[in-house]
């Protein structure tokens, strides 16, 4: 059953899909609005991640993003918009929805129980039992520890208690309950805000391995660093609109701060050839 | 500096994980858990942690070896033992429902009252109505779980909180009761079964199965831990080492077969003791080996979490209430056998002993972490001051006022350990 969950480990370091790959997305949103009273957070919003790409979700306080990640992950809908999933069209009224079609949402404080261990939480919820409803522990730290090894992730022991464990591990090990619900699309809120320098470069090549292992993955973050560091495409939000969409290789920082802010848009969208606007000119 | 980070927190895959990527569970384990990562931990943070018992036990030791030098040999002779666990059986009971509601950090202050309320219907339905024994104490545990079910209905439901809940049940139930003994002060038990649970001179367990069931216990315990050592060295996990393995069968035997021993060099095992060491071994099992026992500690250490991983965290909370009154049902049946009698006063110190002897024991007030075992160290602490000041010809007002110490003192390391490990914690 563990096969399932990940691809065989020999598989990994495939290259980079080109940018941006073709086919159909993992995931795709059209049109996606949303208002709260008078305020409009999001405005015809299309949105698409492809598997085995790492997609950068910016843009300054108060653009959106938050929004639309709830649309997403089923915590507030969207008022209007489709959304489909490898190319099927899907409803997602609720996080039990999201979490069937194989979106996972990590969030960083809310995802672990501080008391339990690794092994403990990473089946929270779902719990493998054998005779009489009794836990099967053997089982479920053989499978923990492949979907950890999966993710080339470190830890002390996975019968350590969470509480122990370092940010950038409490983030790894959030990530592999994702990975053991099965989920085709991962979106991380924030991975590493509140890391220090060490534990940012581990969620950061852990964020690598889940490219590596054909998922679709959505980064939000206020660290342009990191993003460069990992994304394949940058989609900056500004004001509810979807302002622009870089390539991060022909991209400098600068530009996506320009985009984020505002400043000058319409001098870079004329300068920048990699960036393909697509609600911008409304 | 990437290169110097790479090495500190997360290093390049070396040759042996290499390979391990290739290999079964055995060097997956090998690749993912690095011991070397584990925080050196001083002797105070181990205290804090796994270690949490050893103040208690110490404790413990101490005001028994007090007891034992200054009462002359009398507080340790098998029949002061046997008196002081006939002495704690019934809080221990209550106590052991309360863990179950202190591991969400809630509280269930209507205790002592259900207790009472619920001996007080067995009783009267036995006594009163001539129902048969049996029947009359199926009512009354019933009855404790619907109170409790009702408690977590306004807990878990309505969100109210349950110091409210609780104690509004607890004044409301002791005038239910009263209502119920309508008038009356005590109402004398005569029913032999009922009796005989601990209030009569053959409320002890038969010569066999007072012998043979808990070496049983340990037997099934034995087996289990080898089964899951053997188990887990197939599947190639870590395993804890065979002499830690060994030592805690020792350890166990060591423990039931010598308070057997001491039982039999008096009268045998009690009843209400033997029920005592079932409950909390069945509330054990419950709490560690099931998916409904990890989903209580899950909800106590992070309800917001539970509810994302998909737990219903409603319908925990009021199986916990559920659970917590009917055990209180229990020991109220064991406390009006021990008494032959019910009352319509309810004691004061019966709820205060069994929230004390679970936090002394090391159960947190703020949820998720204690064990069901816990509550034997919390109440042979309580039961030994109680029963030693006693020996001693003291009275009450020295016993509550030690006792009073003894539960700020635990409170206090609870509340310490807490911002410990928030401080540690991330």
């Amino acid at each position: 059953m563990a096969e399932n969950v990940t691809p065989a480990v020999g598989e990994m370091s495939s290259p980079l899909p080109e940018q941006p790959p073709g086919g159909e997305p993992r995931l795709r949103l059209r049109g996606i609005s949303k208002s709260f009273g008078a305020v409009r957070a999001l405005s015809k919003v299309d949105f698409e991640v492809y598997a085995g790409e790492v997609v950068g979700l910016v843009g300054d306080n108060g653009a959106g993003k938050s929004t639309l990640i709830k649309v997403i992950s089923g915590v507030g809908p969207a008022d209007e918009g489709e959304i489909f999933v490898e190319g099927q069209k899907v409803n997602i009224p609720n996080p039990q929805a999201a979490t069937r079609l194989g979106i996972e949402t990590v969030y960083q404080d809310l995802a672990l129980c501080d008391n339990l261990d690794v092994v403990a939480n990473l089946f929270l919820g779902r719990e493998e039992v054998s005779f009489l409803q009794s836990l099967d522990e053997v089982d479920m730290e053989k499978r923990g520890l492949h979907v950890l090894q999966g993710l080339e992730v470190k830890i002390p022991s996975v019968r350590s208690v969470v509480a122990t464990l370092s940010g950038g591990q409490r983030q790894s090990v959030a990530v592999a309950k994702s990975i053991l619900r099965q989920a085709k699309v991962v979106l991380l809120d924030e991975p590493t805000a509140a890391l220090g320098v060490a534990q940012t470069r581990q969620v950061l090549h852990l964020i690598r391995r889940l490219r590596e292992q054909g998922l679709a993955v959505v980064v939000i973050s206020h660290n342009l660093a990191d993003v460069f560091e990992v994304v394949d495409r940058v989609i900056v939000l500004r004001l509810g609109r979807r302002v622009g969409t870089f390539d991060i290789k022909t991209t400098t920082p600068e530009q996506i701060v320009a985009a984020i802010t505002g400043a000058e848009f319409g001098a870079l969208m004329a300068t920048n050839g990699a960036a393909n606007d697509t609600s911008g000119g409304r | 500096m990437s290169d110097i980070i790479e090495k500190n927190d997360s290093p390049e895959p070396t040759e042996a994980s290499k390979v391990a990527a290739f290999g079964g569970p055995a060097a997956e384990a090998a690749a993912v858990e690095v011991p070397a990562y584990m925080p050196r931990r001083t002797i105070g943070q181990l205290l804090r942690g796994e270690l949490g018992f050893v103040p208690v036990l110490v404790t413990l030791l101490i005001i028994v070896a007090y007891f034992q030098i200054v009462t002359g040999g009398i507080f340790l002779s098998p029949e002061n033992l046997s008196n002081l666990v006939g002495q704690i059986a019934y809080f221990g009971i209550l106590g052991l429902g309360v863990i179950m509601v202190l591991l969400l950090g809630e509280i269930d202050l209507s205790l002592a009252s259900v207790a009472v309320l619920c001996s007080i219907i067995m009783a009267a339905l036995s006594e009163r109505a001539g129902v048969p024994a049996w029947l009359a104490i199926l009512v009354a545990l019933l009855a404790g779980a619907v109170i409790g079910f009702i408690n977590g209905f306004f807990v878990a439901v309505l969100r109210v909180p349950s110091f409210i809940v609780t104690l509004a049940g607890s004044i409301g139930y002791a005038g239910l009761l009263l209502h119920l003994l309508n008038g009356q002060a005590t109402l004398i038990i005569n029913n032999p079964f009922i009796l005989a649970i601990a209030g009569s001179a053959q409320s002890f367990l038969p010569n066999v199965p007072g012998v043979v069931l808990p070496a049983l216990a340990v037997l099934l315990y034995a087996a289990g831990l080898v089964v899951s050592y053997v188990r887990r060295r197939r599947a190639g996990l870590r395993t804890s080492s065979l002499l830690w393995l060994v030592a805690r069968i020792v350890i166990a035997a060591a423990l039931v077969m010598g308070a057997v021993a001491v039982f039999y060099s008096y009268q045998g095992v009690p009843y209400s003791t033997a029920l005592f060491f079932g409950l909390i071994a069945l509330f054990w099992l419950i709490l560690t080996k099931t998916p409904f026992g990890r989903h209580i500690y899950a909800v106590g250490g992070n309800a917001e979490a539970a509810r994302r991983a998909g737990i219903n965290v409603v319908a925990i909370r009021i199986a916990a209430f559920t659970l917590c009154s009917t055990l209180a049902a229990v020991g109220g049946i064991v406390l009006a056998s021990r008494g032959n009698a019910v009352a319509s006063a309810v004691d004061s110190t019966l709820l205060l002993n069994a929230i004390a002897a679970a936090v002394i024991g090391g159960v947190s007030l703020f949820g998720g972490r204690g064990s069901a075992w816990a509550i034997v160290l919390g109440v042979l602490i309580i039961g030994s001051i109680i029963n030693g000041l006693a020996l001693l010809n003291q009275t009450v007002d020295v016993s509550e006022m030690v006792e009073g110490v003894v539960l700020l003192v635990a409170v206090t390391a609870d509340a310490l350990v807490r911002r410990a490990q928030a401080r540690t914690g991330r």
